[in-house]
């Protein structure tokens, strides 16, 4: 049977889609999306282009097949030479599968205006016309009554492509007269503030090719095959392993990448890795394994010799972990009760890791997610420099560990300057809308004393985030169904997303594959990868710079919004611009497309070295810190008098939420929303292939089950004081006992009691943020999971 | 030209990933229900409470499989239209005219490679992406993995490019059809007791 055929679509008398087979309804039933002025009809065309990444950590090369306006296919990258300084840049499940999305019958098609009450799921299509006369009317009246800092377009990552997304809503606003803007991410909050407080920086990265030169590396609840922390990155760890690299895992689970590339994993509680850390500290100092040499010259802070004039008597790092002032030494012992990891075992990482000649403590992203984050990113730093491995050739300096040298990265549409100066961190934007007048510098609003108003209207472009990734859906729901707070609520994005849902306008975007952009590495590459308009924007969609061009036209700014310039003609700028920074080889926009290149890049022959300067000489090369030092006692820290919460230096501190609080009595488990597999974050929830191949499960050790008498399969209720949620349960010994997961990004869907039969893990998270940086905590959660019923039911 | 076409698998760098799995299904516009290429979870081991400490046994490694166009390949002995063929490349097809659907190759293939159709009403299964060998191309599931964990080549080069094929869990006794698979195990591939975690998701074969 011919492809053609297989895709069309089948009616029956009544003009309806005859949906006789999953398949088919699942991937092609409404219309196929037939492109205004088809350039390819008939005959089959392949256009390399960047996969859509949505903020994966991955930036992969596509060759999408196209025929009649459909992608009939989609390959990966097949430049003849595959090596490790150049590698081909391959996609995973999320790219594969994208036809799904792309051709979707779900997608958004029309404007729309709310008719029933917010979340009541009605609304009725309405023109562009009358759609952006009531964006744009809604920013004048809005600005005029509170003025712009109650104007707010959050955080997003559902179009990434550095043209689109929220970057285009982000220059109209500050065109206008500016917006309340937000600092820190749900992905990196606490690791890009506390690593700024050790190094001053957050490039603290070498180049990833520079892991051939490590004899050991620790995946420290990293997950890079999952998250897919940099395309390539676990191919790299491959290649490091062959030359003699051994690699080991720390994390409550036993992960994709503790399976393919760890020679050992090791189970830890989450919420305790500085506990662990400490106690390698502890091996470290009592055997005399660490840098003396190193952490004399270069660090600040360790014991009472170098400690700031200022702070001479405070408690230093070593007291801390010799306990010459709490009394707690931070013995292995002390430890294993608190990570579960055996005390041998600490130990002998300790020494394997302080001895080994140059080595990698890579940090992953998900334990900072969590109640006093900023420890766990301070802890590790400070392990990796009182080992000397910063700055050298084969060692990490851990921390965010953004790649070292040579920009522009993330060079995106120009975006101008926001003329409101008042910012609020990502996480809070939630307490800005219920009490924005009252937030103040102890909640991490910062550019202005006071907020005149709340937050009273939202533009959420190509962000997920209001509802369903954002802590606590049900508090968040509350929040957004009150108009008398939230005044205006229009979402722009390809689906109706969960936060959709309760908007007052729905705005159609068209996808990536529709419109032009770039992306370079995510946060490690040396590549610029084109993103060639596929596809004309199908329906009424268009391209999320379109949109805002005809919302700036309606507030008398159209032209200084668009300059004249289409997408392409932006992009095209772009490009000239990393050509004139940081590619001098690169070829113009025009020569990618017309050679259907899709990607330069640039081999790493000699990977870059963070610090290298430094490590050479840190009078002459001072790190940007106060002491100019590696700063394992933070005097920013020490001046928020907060010792308990924001120690001035990494400390242990009993979560909020804990197996050892009193709350573990009704809710004993601990819970974990971690990447998955099949989507990015959200995006990607919605595609049956993706579905199929990874469902979305409670995770359950075997010991837990047997406990709650569960079996495989079985639906259960996963349940605390803010949500209940029912999805089937995996019974695995791949987790830790106490331990559960339920990975983030499923879409919330509440049955007709309210429980979230989507599974959406922030039916149970919190909305209470880290103390320092103010971040997501999104991790840290305690909640009870029993059988929903007694049948086992696969 | 080679004489006996075979995938090559290193399940000690298969992650799980599942890109082969999707690759296929792209490539073959495979329904959901149909999974050509499959990935098996394995896993074993458990967990001992030592004093506060949780020690543990557990491992875990996975097995990428479709079709392994055995040398003496049992669905198309039994297949009773002789729809079933192994081309001169070693390739076993299905000629989509002669299969009526019946599922006999379903029950006797050890490993569940030929999936049935329920639109077309016919048999399906990898046929090695043979229009992509025919113009000299790698099949879409050994140039989509991002560890570069499969490979395709003459059974006989493989075996002596990798030394050896293992036998690893849960596959059948070779002994039955001589697949032309040939197999890195993973350094836990030889650890007592192991199960497929994932049933659930590859199920669709039987």
């Amino acid at each position: 049977m011919s492809l053609r055929n297989f895709l069309k679509p089948k009616f029956n008398t009544s003009g309806n889609m005859e949906f006789s087979l999953p398949f088919a309804h699942k991937l092609m039933a409404s219309k196929p999306v037939k492109t205004a002025a088809n350039a390819y009809t008939g005959k089959e065309k392949m256009i390399r282009v960047g996969c859509p990444s949505h903020n994966c950590g991955g930036r992969c090369l596509l060759r999408v097949h196209v025929r009649d306006g459909m992608i009939t296919r989609i390959e990966t990258d097949d430049r003849p030479n595959d090596t490790i300084a150049d590698p081909q840049l391959r996609a995973c499940i999320r790219g594969r599968s994208y036809r799904h999305r792309q051709h979707h019958k779900d997608r958004l098609k029309y404007p729309m205006k709310r008719t029933g009450e917010r979340g009541s799921g009605k609304f009725e299509r309405i023109s562009w016309d009358e759609a952006t006369d009531l964006v744009a009317g809604n920013i004048k009246r809005v600005r005029e009554q509170y003025g712009n800092t109650s104007l707010y377009v959050p955080y997003g990552t559902g179009g990434y492509n550095q043209m689109g997304g929220k970057w285009s809503a982000d220059r109209l606003m500050n065109m206008y007269g500016g917006a309340l803007g937000y600092y820190n991410s749900y992905s990196w909050a606490c690791i890009t503030r506390a690593t700024e407080t050790v190094y001053g920086t957050d490039v603290t990265g070498n180049q990833r090719q520079d892991w051939l030169n490590s004899k050991f590396i620790i995946m420290w609840g990293w997950n890079p095959s999952e998250m897919r922390d940099g395309t390539n990155t676990e191919y790299i760890l491959k290649e490091a392993r062959k030359k003699g690299a051994k690699v080991i895992c720390i994390d409550p689970r036993m992960t994709m990448s503790a399976v393919a590339l760890a020679d050992e994993w090791f189970a830890i509680r989450p919420g305790t890795d500085v506990a662990m850390m400490s106690a390698m500290a502890y091996v470290m100092i009592t055997e005399g394994l660490y840098d003396a040499e190193f952490v004399k010259t270069h660090c600040m802070g360790f014991d009472k010799s170098q400690m700031p004039e200022a702070h001479k008597d405070e408690e230093t790092y070593k007291d801390y972990i010799l306990g010459t002032r709490d009394g707690q030494p931070k013995t292995p012992e002390w430890a294993e009760k608190l990570t579960t990891v055996p005390k041998q075992d600490i130990i002998r990482i300790a020494r394997e890791y302080a001895t080994a000649e140059a080595a990698v403590l890579y940090q992953g992203y998900g334990m900072q997610r969590r109640a006093y984050g900023e420890q766990v990113v301070r802890a590790g730093c400070v392990l990796a420099a009182i080992t000397g491995n910063v700055g050298k050739s084969g060692g990490w300096a851990s921390g965010i560990a953004l790649q070292a040298g040579g920009g522009p990265f993330w060079n995106v549409l120009p975006l101008g300057e926001n003329p409101v100066s008042a910012q609020i961190p990502t996480f809070l934007w939630s307490e800005a809308v219920v009490r924005g007048p009252e937030l103040t510098e102890k909640e991490g609003l910062v550019g202005i004393d006071r907020l005149p108003h709340g937050i009273k209207m939202i533009w959420a472009v190509a962000s997920n985030a209001i509802v369903n990734q954002h802590a606590d859906i049900n508090r968040s729901i509350e929040i957004i169904k009150d108009t008398s707070r939230l005044e205006f609520f229009v979402v722009q994005d390809n689906f109706m997303t969960v936060t959709a849902q309760f908007a007052d306008l729905v705005l159609p975007a068209c996808t990536q594959f529709e419109t032009w952009g770039i992306e370079d590495g995510w946060k490690y590459g040396e590549e610029l990868i084109i993103q060639p308009r596929i596809f004309e924007p199908p329906w009424e969609t268009k391209s999320d710079f379109d949109i805002c061009a005809a919302v700036a036209e309606k507030l008398g700014i159209g032209e200084a919004y668009t300059e004249g310039k289409d997408e392409k003609q932006w992009i095209s700028e772009l490009v000239e611009e990393y050509r004139q920074l940081r590619f001098p080889e690169l070829p113009t926009l025009a020569e990618l497309e017309e050679k259907n290149l899709g990607v330069y890049s640039r081999p790493v022959e000699k990977p870059r070295v963070a610090f290298r300067a430094f490590r050479e000489n840190p009078e002459q090369n001072p790190l940007s810190t106060p002491s100019g030092k590696i700063e394992i006692f933070c005097e920013e820290m020490f001046s928020k008098q907060l010792p308990v919460e924001v120690p001035p230096i990494p400390k242990y501190i009993q979560e909020w939420e804990s197996p050892f609080g009193k709350e573990a009595e009704q809710y004993p488990l601990q819970v974990i929303g971690t990447h998955f597999m099949p989507r990015v974050h959200s995006t990607l929830g919605n595609c049956e292939w993706n579905k199929e191949a990874f469902p979305q499960r409670v995770f359950i050790n075997p010991i837990d089950a047997e406990t709650r008498g569960l079996k495989n399969g079985q639906k259960v209720k996963v349940f605390n004081d803010r949500g209940t949620l029912i999805l089937p349960c995996r019974v695995t010994k791949r987790i830790l006992p106490g331990v559960v997961n339920i990975p983030q990004g499923a879409w919330w869907k509440p049955d007709k009691d309210g429980n979230d039969i989507g599974g959406s893990v922030n039916t149970l998270t919190s909305q209470r943020w880290t103390p320092f940086a103010f971040g997501n905590a999104q991790h840290t959660i305690m909640a009870e999971v029993t059988a929903l019923e007694a049948r086992a039911d696969g | 030209m080679s004489k006996r076409l075979a995938f090559y698998f290193d399940s000690s760098s298969c992650s799980g990933c599942k890109t082969c799995q999707m690759a296929c299904k792209d490539k073959n516009n495979l329904a959901v229900g149909q999974v050509w290429r499959r990935v098996y979870e394995v896993s074993g081991g458990g967990w001992h409470k030592q004093g506060n400490a949780w020690a543990q046994d557990v491992f875990a490694y996975n097995l990428s499989m479709s079709c392994n166009h055995c040398e003496d390949p049992i669905c198309a002995k039994n297949c009773p239209t002789k729809a079933l063929w192994k081309r001169e490349d070693g390739i076993v097809q299905i000629d989509q005219n002669k299969c009526i659907g019946c599922q006999y190759c379903l029950w006797v293939c050890p490993y569940g490679a030929p999936q049935f159709n329920p639109e077309t009403g016919t048999m399906g299964k990898c046929d090695l992406c043979a229009d992509y060998i025919d113009e000299g191309k790698n099949p879409s599931c050994v140039d989509a993995c991002p560890m570069r964990a499969l490979d395709i080549g003459d059974y006989d080069e493989l075996l002596q490019k990798h030394g050896s094929s293992d036998h690893i869990y849960p596959l059948p006794d070779d002994a039955i059809t001589s697949p032309s698979i040939c197999i890195k195990a993973h350094p836990k591939a030889d650890q007592p007791n192991p199960s497929v975690g994932n049933l659930e998701e590859v199920k669709f074969a039987k």
